[in-house]
């Protein structure tokens, strides 16, 4: 195993200096993720309009590789309407767990740096936390989501 | 207490010493991610020497029956030997007789058992429970459930920065309603080392009975129930190179007769009607079913292992390394210690800057060090220091400075790969 396809420079970049690191208040939609676990804890935020995530930020401590999950997560679903969201959560999803799909992670740019996370299994749930939020935010639950 | 070493031309002092307990075992001769494993987790659970695999593996392969139960000879064998691991284990702690010694399935079923059964009868409404800040969830939540169920009142010894807990306050706490105090030996997120003897002799002073949560106690340090003159001390197998599933209950013989059953079935009963059960004699009373023989045999082998090697020659040579292990940790920029009483057990409970233990540890694992993170269970003590959880390197009397230089070295690389 090396460390590099699990801390891939993207990621080192993302947990150094994670982009929509922020609050968003008021938000729109917002939902609690928390990892007990490792004591992940974050807070995802956004705003809609015309059906599109307008802007989507996040704010919480977790390990490197959720700081930059969810880092790359929000890059990657501003701007984006609530389907392509979802749609984007079930590839990253797959990616992660490894499943059979035609996704080829090329395909997803930046997140792809993700698909190391499928060696390390105890990782997945770091790496997913933040999508499952976004998900937990969409579905408009106002309850926190765990991974457990 | 025996104090003889295996080899008695060397010191513990000596890191061939070391080096020759680590040869019996053989789960530690293997490679990690192709580097040599360096296991530094113990206080999550030990690994088990050659002479307790063997001890289970003879039983399970020549004497195995149900116990109590048959006048077959494998069934007189089996509860021999399940009740020569009790004579151990008394023998080991000190306790007056084999009725106080309680088989469990580990530290966590000795408190709830004791919550549960000690709740029944003595706490009521208003009544109060003390424990300390420093608890393994072990020793919060039965005694948080119970205070749900009997609307008693759950009070909390505080701790300070270093990871010492406040004893005036505690003497402040110990009031006329106060109905047990349940307190950690030796913290497992922490280290620290409670002076137990002085809070059970301020307890025991009022007549309230005193729990000792003793599971990182006994595998490091002579423990002499006796002596310390708790009400119960509880512990686990697996923490002291025994078998998982097993664990012991000690109980002041004149308390537990007091107890009403935990639970009930077989082997704790003399006989059943449907109109009314007599129960059996203590320690039978309260184990009900048929226990872990095979669990027993391997903890009494762990014991004769901790007995011929010396408790006090593990306790000096623990005590060797953590000096060592702490001053080279201390020295690597950037790191904190999380609890530095005075008095420690092998425990180094850290954290770094801009390093999440959880990186840490699979970054420490991929150079084939094995360290424990996240909140260990105590995530009060974790709330306190503010942070979400740490890394954790434990000791165990297998360990010796090369692992400890492995340790840094490792940790050097977090820095490179996180940047
Ligand atoms: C101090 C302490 N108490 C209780 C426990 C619970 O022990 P077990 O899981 O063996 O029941 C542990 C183990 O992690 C511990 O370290």
């Amino acid at each position: 195993m090396d460390l590099r396809d699990l801390y891939q420079d993207i990621i080192v970049d993302h947990n150094r200096s994670p982009r929509n690191f922020r609050l968003i208040d008021p938000a729109d939609l917002q939902a609690q993720g928390y990892n007990p676990l490792c004591g992940d804890k974050l807070g995802v935020y956004l705003n809609l309009r015309d059906g599109r995530i307008e802007d989507l930020a996040f704010q919480g401590s977790g390990c490197a590789i959720s700081v930059a999950s969810a880092s790359l997560m929000t890059e990657a679903v501003k701007g984006t309407s609530e389907t392509e969201a979802r749609k984007l959560y079930e590839q990253v999803h797959d990616m992660l767990t490894g499943a059979e799909t035609d996704v080829d992670p090329m395909d997803l740019g930046k997140l792809a740096a993700l698909a190391g996370v499928r060696e390390y299994p105890s990782r997945v749930k770091c790496a997913s936390l933040c999508w499952h939020t976004l998900i937990a935010a969409l579905d408009k639950q106002s309850d926190a989501v765990t991974t457990e | 207490m025996s104090t003889s070493s295996i080899s008695p031309i060397l010191s513990p002092d000596s890191e061939t010493w070391a080096e020759n307990i680590r040869r019996e075992f053989p789960i530690l001769d293997q490679q990690v991610h192709g580097k040599p494993l360096v296991f530094l987790d113990s206080a999550a659970s030990s690994q088990r020497p050659r002479s307790v695999i063997d001890a289970v593996t003879w039983y399970e392969e020549h004497d195995h029956a149900n116990v109590h139960r048959g006048v077959h000879t494998l069934s007189q064998r089996a509860t021999d030997a399940f009740e020569g691991a009790r004579e151990k284990v008394r023998g080991f702690i000190n306790a007056e007789s084999t009725s106080e010694i309680v088989f469990v399935s580990g530290t966590t079923e000795g408190i709830n058992l004791v919550a549960s059964s000690f709740g029944q009868k003595f706490i009521a409404e208003g009544d109060e429970i003390i424990i300390s800040h420093m608890e393994h969830h072990a020793n919060i939540v039965p005694w948080q459930m119970l205070c749900e169920r009997n609307k008693a009142v759950l009070r909390v010894i505080p701790m300070d920065e270093r990871g010492e807990l406040d004893y005036q306050a505690y003497l402040d706490m110990l009031g006329p309603r106060t109905r047990i105090v349940a307190l950690n030996h030796v913290s497992n997120a922490l280290g620290t080392i409670n002076p137990v003897k002085q809070y059970v002799a301020a307890a025991r002073e009022k007549g309230i009975p005193i729990l000792l949560d003793g599971a990182q106690a006994v595998p490091h340090m002579p423990v002499d129930v006796r002596d310390l003159d708790c009400d119960f001390f509880v512990f686990s197998g697996h923490k002291m190179y025994g078998p998982t599933g097993i664990g012991v209950l000690y109980g002041r013989k004149s308390l537990l007769e007091q107890l009403p059953p935990y639970q009930g079935g077989g082997d704790m009963i003399l006989a059943v009607t449907f109109e009314k059960t007599l129960y059996n004699e203590l320690p039978y009373r309260l184990e009900a079913g048929t226990p872990n023989i095979s669990g027993a045999v391997g903890l009494g082998a762990a014991v004769d292992f901790l007995q011929r090697i010396g408790i006090d020659n593990v306790q000096r040579r623990e005590q060797e390394l953590l000096a060592y292990a702490t001053t080279a940790l201390e020295s690597i920029p950037g790191l904190r210690m999380i609890g530095t009483a005075s008095h420690k057990a092998g425990v180094l409970s850290f954290v770094m800057e801009r390093a999440h233990p959880h990186d840490i540890g699979t970054i420490l694992d991929t150079e084939g060090v094995a360290v424990r993170t996240g909140h260990h269970c105590a995530m009060p003590v974790m709330e306190y220091f503010k942070v979400p959880a740490t890394a954790r390197a434990s000791l165990g009397i297998y360990n010796t400075r090369a692992d400890i230089d492995k340790l840094v070295e490792a940790l050097q690389r977090v820095r490179e790969v996180l940047g």
